[in-house]
Order: structure tokens, then C-alpha cells, then sequence
């Protein structure tokens, strides 16, 4: 994976930079000291590694915009940080840069139950904006799997969805508002605890930006009354495609459960072997949850069941406590972790349209066996969004570009077939070079053409989401005019 | 002029050096600031893409609404968000088209349950100023594969560039809806109360309130038959308590009537559109009322849209309607008025200067000749642009 250069005028003015940097932040929200910047080294995409300049961590806005001015009267690249959990290295620093992380800023500024929201800082986790909410009976939906960690400035920076999107949306759904600044320090309040803007969708477009438009210090997120209840329903199937058209009859019947989950027999098998959920061996496992009131979730439930039975199940388990549900949630939420016990693994997000399924993943076989590497799939089946697993070993020489160059494959697969690279992992890095594959240029221009309006010196995490060579000229341009 | 097909309309825009007046159906934004040549949408007809089982669908922009409803309900699915029906409203007599709605996003009563045109929109192609075919987002639910344009086109009207194809979320029809309704409540009481329905687990689809004319006070839910009567249940023995219950046919004709805001239709009044705070409207409009406005109101979204109908005279209550909204939280928008107000009243509400800055700059990125819908937003007037 290729980073650009270094700015050697950057590196050169380091000690300028670090006084200028104290001068508006607290002695220990400035680290520069090599051994500590290792800590900004890498996100969750740890094959790529660079530790920064710099790392600072205000804490208030007004923090974070004397740091921009700075950085940008200095032409110093900025790379924002949440928690660094993005898997698309969306926070993985160049030599030249300062790291700008929100972790200090974790603050409820303001609940409002009456209309329904709550406004934070946004180095608050996902987890913790739920559990701010959740004794007055309500949450917050956009459930990353990573939400424990995940702070809400990654997750509007990356749009991030979750399981239970079918129903809820995504962070984009659920985002009214946000204070943000620009890479010249300008504070700025779009949106409010309303709906819709008032001019240009201005919000619609910074959520997703991957950090590229400005740093978002606060957000109004809307927040939800929470179901009666909740109950999956755990089915096994003799093939890949009879799942997909379970999946697509459940959908057609007009019932929206607000999660369908799809694992492989390879998935399946591990996450039994780590987390022992007693899952049944078969081909392909759905887990469909649906919401409501006990006799809301039986009316449902009915409904779903009859159109699984359609399709000869292998098994069907219908949860009916507390305890089952968990037991059948349990494999699924420790498939990550079952599959980095085995090995060293990569993780996909294409999204695909749900009738290609069979087809895609009949393909993705295919190339496991071309390439060697063994592939398991668990994935968002309600919405498309895939997580092919590949696993490889990052010991052996020449696995990881393998797994890399499949990785591509698969992803140019899914474009293919009517859907894109990611679903909600975002670009980063890790999928930068292949935004050719699902735009032409003219699409991409009219992308940057928003990054040269939010930050004309292209300053803000500038190697990201466009392939080098197309941003090349933008980002090379704010230097040449030192 | 009506290209037949996004070849044309991009050549026809490529050759345009003077302003275009960009349009649907013509039936939701009658005034602009800038007279311009008419580009009408309308050839760009047909349904490219339907799935019903991955709830997708794809069409050119130009497709009437009323097609667009009528395969969807062969398959008992429908648009989600609601569009209102704005001819009445408007006293226009086009053809709505699908474009038009996702240019303006429109959305109606289902906002609050089910989100606003540009939630559901997934992908788009359109034209911009320079006469250039871009496409952005795809037609899968879940995409974030760089920016998000989509989003900053629907609600655009038009001004960073011509929808020519839009891939859309689709839902299906419920098996029941019911509505409670209740007359004569107060307005600060009946939006209180419509709040607190919409913070239960009942998942409310609608919440209503007429502050004129006898004052309906509506909520609605919907859902498969067993539980939408045993929410609508649950609202009774609590919140509702002693409200009418309205099912089917008669309930879907109630919130026909608040989508299209039937009651201001047909009246020489100036009309408003305001989205606030859902708790601060009551205070809003009385505060309005107390500094001698005199109007009339319609609240949907618990109380976060107000419908408001002014006499059409002076600035039609720009002033004190926007200094209000100003500092309650949110926005007012001009939707109908004379001529004569429309032309020194900017249609939408004016902002942050550093805001406006970065609107002004895509527009001026993806519009560079300045000529689609030139003015209309951005907080020009006739008389700023002549």
C-alpha cells in the first residue's frame, strides 16, 4: 500500500510546530516523543503502520480549532482519530502529520427525551451514548460491532451501520446535527435537534466524508424508545441459495425484522469450535430477529417461520428466554474473534444486491480455491452488506498480497454485480485504489470538487478514499505553493 | 424544452449560456428569481430496475409519481416518506414526478417513523451545470463508498445539478392502519401529548395537530392487523384516553389530508413551512400570534413541521416568522405567496455566513456557468438578482 512521501519542509519545522501546538493545548495534549507516538501508529488495519509527527488531544472545540488554524497556517497534514478501530485504516497517519484524537472529549452535553435526542462530544463510544439514554427507556441505533470501542466522531466520519440497520438506518439516518471545524478553524453548527436542513444537505454530505471535510467536535444524535422486546429466530439450510431465498421471501411477505444475519458452513464451523453456541452443521445459517410486544413478536414470528419451512430448514430454533436468544446471538457476535484464533484473516465489506447472493458467493468459492486461501462469510443478509472473511498468514511470505490481490478481486465482484466496495467500513487506504473500478473519473472529480470547497489545501487526512494518482495534483498543489 | 433522454439534456446543458428554470412537473416551486429558459424532465420516463424482494427500485427522473405508486402497489409496496401531493396546496396543475420529489425532498406525515425522501434515496445520476453525467451512491442499502452526493442532491432543487435517474428504497404496505383522534385539545396540550406518543415503544407513523377549525388531533400506527390493534390499545388506556379510534380506508383519508395540507389549500393566504424543535412549536406560533401575526397552523411531526398560513400582504410575516424560527432552532421556508412578496422575500431561510459560503461554493463547483435554477437558493430575491 502506497503513502505518499513525507514533506520534508513539514519534518523540518517539527520543533515550530510542537511550540506553536503547547502554546494552546495543556503540556499533556501534545506528544511528539517518538516512543509515544507509536501509540497513533496504526487502526484496526494493523498491516499498515507510520507513526505521525505528532499527536495532540484537545479537549473542547475551541481546542480543536486553535490546533487547525495552526496546522493550516503551517500546511501540516491533520489525520482526526475516534478510537482507531476503523478496518479501512480511515486513521492511519503519514510521517508528516499531526494526529488529532477526540478521545478526550466524551462528554453528554445535553439530553432531551421530550424530543428525542442527545447532543455529545464526539469522542463518546456508541456503546456509552446508549448507555447515557437507556435508564429513561430509549437508544441509540447504529450498532457497529465494534461498539464498545467506536467513538461517534469515526462512526459519522465512516457512516457507520450495524446489525440492526434493516430496520433503524445508518449513522447518516440517525444524525441531526453536528458542530464542526473546518481545517482553517472556522466553527461551524449545521443542523439541529430538527428535521431536515434548510439549504444544501450539508450534513448529509460530511457524514461519510471519512474525516476528509472537517473535524466534528459535537452531535446531535437522535435517540429511540426501545422495542417491548426483541427474539431471534436461528434457521439452517442445505444451501447458499435456498438462505438467500428465505431472505428474499421474508422481505417480499412485508415483514421487516430489524436484523438478518447470514453465516457459511466455514463460519459456521469455527465460531462453533470457539464459542461452542451449538449451531447446527449446515450450509448456510440465518438469524432473524424481530421486535415488539410478546404477542407482536408470536404474529411476526408466525409469518417468518412459515415461509422458513417453505424452504426444507435443516433446523429451525425458535429462542424462548432470555438465555436462547443470547446462545443463538453468540456464534454470530464471536465470529471475528473465532476466526482471528485460526488465523490471520482479512475483512471484506462489499455490499451486493441480495437476489446476487448465491451467485457471488458461488464465485467467491471459486477464487478460494484459485487462490489457496480459505474464505468465510458472515454478513448483513437483509441489506447486502457482505464480510468475507479470507484467512491467511501473516508469517508466510507473500500471503497478505495474496489475500490482498483476492480481497480485490472479490470487491470488483461486487461492483459487478450491482453493488459497491463498501458498505460501512468505509474506503480508507484499504480500498482507495479501487474507487476506479466503481466510479469513472467525472464521478470522482464531482466528489473532490467537495473536498476542494470544505478544505481547498487539501490538508485533512488528504491520501485517503481517492486513489493517489487522481488526488495527486490537489494534494501536491498546497505544497508547491510554499 | 424536453430532452428525451440524459444524452440530450446533457448536450442541451453543455450548449446553455443563459439561466434554465429546471423542472419536474412544475406542481412544488412555482416562483424563481431568475427567469430562465424551461428544461422539463418529463422525457426521462421509465422504471429501469424493480425488485421487490431486495426493496429497490430504479427509475429515470422524469417518471410521474402516480406511475411510480401504481407498480409498487402491483407488488403491495409503496414510497415510505409519504410524498405529499402539492397541486392542491400550490394551485398548480402538472404531472409530480419522481425527480421533482427527491430535488425537493418531500417528505409527509411518515417521516417521523419511516425518515425523509433523501433516507431512502440510494443512488442518483445526474447532469451538472457543466453538462457532465455523474453518478453517485449505487441501488444497494448499505454504501459508503465515497462521499455521499446523494444525499447533497436530494433537496437541491435542482441548483448543483439535474436528476436523471434515482435508485430508491422501497416498503412495503402494511396489513393495517389505525388512527386515534381527538377534537378540541389546545395546541400547546395536543403537542404534548402527541411527543409522548411518539417517545413509546408503539412506533407511531404519524402525529398531527390542527390548530384551526375545530383542531383534529391525530396519531397513527401501523403494522400487521394483531399489533396495530394492540398498540392503538396500549395508546387508550394511557396517553389517548378516550380518543376515537379510525381504521382502514377512513384513516389513510385523514392523513391524505394533512400530507397535502388540504386546509390551507384554495386560500389567498401566504404559506410557511417550518421545521423546529417538535417542543418549541406551541411556543413558536403563540409567541407569533401574541406579536400580531395573525395566522393560522397545521403541525405534523409532533409538532416539528408547522404548516402556517399568513395574510398575503407586506413581506407576508418574513421578518418575524424567520426571527422566530431563528431563535427557537430550525428553518422557515416560503412555499406559496404572491408575486409581488416572493419577489423580496428569499424562499429559503438565510444562514450561518460560513455555512452559506460552503453552499455557495458547490454550487459554484458543480454549477460553474450559474445557470441551473440560478438564485433559488442561497437566499437571493428578484430584486438582489435583476
Amino acid at each position: 500500500m502506497q503513502m505518499p512521501a513525507p514533506d520534508p519542509h513539514v519534518l523540518a519545522r517539527k520543533p515550530e510546530l510542537v511550540a506553536r501546538l503547547r502554546a494552546v493545548l495543556p503540556r499533556d495534549a501534545v506528544i511528539d516523543d517518538p516512543a509515544e507516538t507509536r501509540a497513533y501508529e496504526c487502526d484496526a488495519l494493523t498491516a499498515y503502520r507510520c507513526p505521525p509527527l505528532c499527536a495532540v488531544l484537545p479537549a473542547s472545540t475551541a481546542e480543536v480549532a486553535a490546533v487547525l488554524e495552526i496546522c493550516h497556517a503551517m500546511d501540516v497534514p491533520v489525520v482526526p482519530r475516534g478510537s482507531g478501530t476503523s478496518l479501512a485504516g480511515g486513521a492511519l497517519p503519514t510521517g508528516d502529520c499531526v494526529i488529532l484524537g477526540v478521545a478526550r472529549m466524551n462528554a453528554v452535553l445535553e439530553t432531551d427525551y421530550d424530543n428525542r435526542f442527545i447532543r455529545v462530544q464526539t469522542g463518546r463510544t456508541n456503546l456509552s451514548v446508549t448507555g447515557a439514554v437507556e435508564a429513561e427507556g430509549f437508544f441509540y441505533a447504529p450498532d457497529p460491532s465494534s461498539q464498545l470501542a467506536c467513538a461517534i466522531a469515526g462512526n459519522i466520519a465512516m457512516n457507520s451501520g450495524g446489525a440492526h440497520c434493516l430496520k433503524y438506518g445508518v449513522t447518516t439516518n440517525n444524525l441531526m446535527g453536528v458542530t464542526m471545524v473546518t481545517m482553517a478553524g472556522e466553527v461551524l453548527e449545521i443542523g439541529g435537534p430538527w428535521m431536515d436542513p434548510g439549504g444544501l444537505d450539508l450534513l448529509g454530505v460530511i457524514c461519510g466524508s471519512e474525516g476528509q471535510l472537517g473535524v466534528v467536535t459535537e452531535a446531535v444524535l437522535r435517540i429511540l424508545p426501545k422495542p417491548e422486546g426483541a427474539r431471534p429466530v436461528l434457521m439452517g439450510f442445505a444451501s447458499n441459495e435456498v438462505a438467500g431465498a428465505c431472505v428474499r421471501d421474508i422481505i417480499e411477505a412485508g415483514v421487516l425484522p430489524v436484523a438478518i444475519e447470514f453465516m457459511d458452513r466455514p463460519c459456521i464451523r469455527a465460531t462453533e469450535a470457539f464459542a461452542g453456541a451449538g449451531y447446527p452443521d449446515c450450509e448456510a445459517l440465518l438469524i432473524v430477529e424481530v421486535e415488539g410486544s410478546d404477542d407482536e413478536i408470536a404474529e411476526q414470528l408466525e409469518v417468518i417461520l412459515a415461509i422458513a419451512r417453505r424452504h426444507d430448514p435443516v433446523a429451525l430454533r425458535e429462542s424462548r428466554s432470555a438465555d436462547e436468544s443470547a446462545r443463538i446471538w453468540l456464534g454470530r457476535k464471536s465470529a471475528f474473534g473465532a476466526m482471528g484464533q485460526i488465523n490471520d484473516y482479512m475483512c471484506l465489506d462489499g455490499t451486493i444486491p441480495v437476489s446476487a447472493l448465491p451467485e457471488v458467493l458461488h464465485r467467491i468459492g471459486e477464487m478460494s480455491k484459485h487462490y489457496g486461501l480459505e474464505v468465510a462469510n458472515v454478513f448483513h443478509a437483509g441489506d447486502g452488506n457482505m464480510h468475507p472473511l479470507i484467512l491467511f498468514d501473516a508469517n508466510r511470505p507473500g500471503d497478505l498480497e495474496t489475500c490482498e490481490a483476492m480481497g480485490a478481486e472479490i470487491l470488483k465482484l461486487c461492483v459487478e454485480v450491482g453493488g459497491c466496495l463498501t458498505g460501512e467500513h468505509g474506503v480508507g487506504i484499504e480500498k482507495r485504489d479501487l474507487m476506479n473500478v466503481q466510479y469513472d473519473p467525472v464521478d470522482l472529480e464531482a466528489q473532490m470538487a467537495v473536498k476542494d470547497v470544505f478544505d481547498p489545501k487539501w490538508l485533512l487526512n488528504p491520501a485517503k478514499v481517492f486513489p493517489l494518482g487522481a488526488s495527486a495534483g490537489r494534494r501536491e498543489g498546497s505544497r508547491a505553493a510554499q | 424544452m424536453g430532452p428525451a433522454n440524459e444524452t440530450e439534456l446533457a448536450e442541451l446543458i453543455r450548449g446553455a449560456n443563459g439561466p434554465l428554470d429546471l423542472r419536474g412537473g412544475g406542481t412544488r416551486v412555482a416562483w424563481r428569481p431568475v427567469r430562465g429558459e424551461v428544461v422539463s424532465t418529463a422525457g426521462l420516463s421509465g422504471v429501469h430496475l424493480y425488485e421487490p424482494g431486495a426493496l429497490t427500485l430504479v427509475v429515470g427522473a422524469g417518471t410521474p409519481v402516480a406511475e411510480v405508486e401504481r407498480v409498487l402497489a402491483e407488488k403491495g409496496q409503496r414510497l415510505a416518506f409519504e410524498p405529499m401531493d402539492a397541486r392542491k396546496l400550490m394551485g398548480t396543475d402538472g404531472v409530480p414526478t419522481i425527480g421533482g420529489l427527491i430535488a425537493a425532498n418531500v417528505s409527509g406525515p411518515r417521516r417521523v417513523q419511516a425518515g425523509a425522501a433523501r433516507d431512502v434515496l440510494l443512488g442518483v445520476r445526474f447532469v451538472d451545470g457543466a453538462g457532465q453525467v455523474v453518478k453517485n451512491g449505487g441501488r444497494v442499502m448499505k454504501n459508503v463508498t465515497g462521499y455521499d452526493l446523494v444525499k447533497l442532491m436530494a433537496g437541491s432543487f435542482g441548483t448543483l445539478g439535474v436528476l436523471t435517474e434515482v435508485a430508491l428504497k422501497v416498503m412495503a404496505v402494511p396489513q393495517a392502519e389505525a388512527t386515534l383522534v381527538a377534537r378540541g385539545l389546545g395546541t400547546a396540550e395536543a403537542l404534548t401529548t402527541l411527543r409522548a406518543a411518539l417517545a413509546t415503544p408503539f412506533d407511531v407513523s404519524g402525529a398531527a395537530h390542527a390548530g384551526f377549525g375545530g383542531g383534529e388531533t391525530l396519531l397513527r400506527v401501523e403494522g400487521m392487523a394483531g399489533s396495530v390493534a394492540y398498540r392503538a390499545e396500549r395508546l387508550r388506556a394511557g396517553l389517548c384516553a378516550g380518543w376515537d379510534l379510525v381504521e382502514g380506508a377512513e384513516s389513510a383519508a385523514l392523513w391524505r389530508a394533512v400530507r397535502d395540507v388540504a386546509a390551507l389549500a384554495g386560500s389567498g393566504e401566504a404559506v410557511w413551512r417550518i421545521s423546529t424543535v417538535p417542543g418549541r412549536a406551541a411556543g413558536l406560533t403563540a409567541a407569533l400570534a401574541a406579536g400580531g401575526l395573525g395566522h393560522r397552523a397545521l403541525y405534523d411531526w409532533g409538532g416539528g413541521l408547522i404548516w402556517l398560513g399568513v395574510p398575503a400582504e407586506g413581506d407576508g410575516g418574513a421578518a418575524a416568522i424567520r426571527a422566530a424560527v431563528q431563535a427557537a432552532g430550525g428553518h422557515a421556508t416560503l412555499v406559496r405567496a404572491p408575486e409581488a412578496i416572493h419577489d423580496r422575500v428569499p424562499m429559503f431561510q438565510p444562514q450561518a455566513a460560513g455555512i452559506e459560503r460552503l453552499a455557495a461554493g458547490l454550487r459554484a463547483r458543480f454549477d460553474p456557468k450559474g445557470i441551473l435554477n440560478p438564485g433559488l437558493m442561497g437566499g437571493r430575491t428578484r430584486e438582489v438578482a435583476a
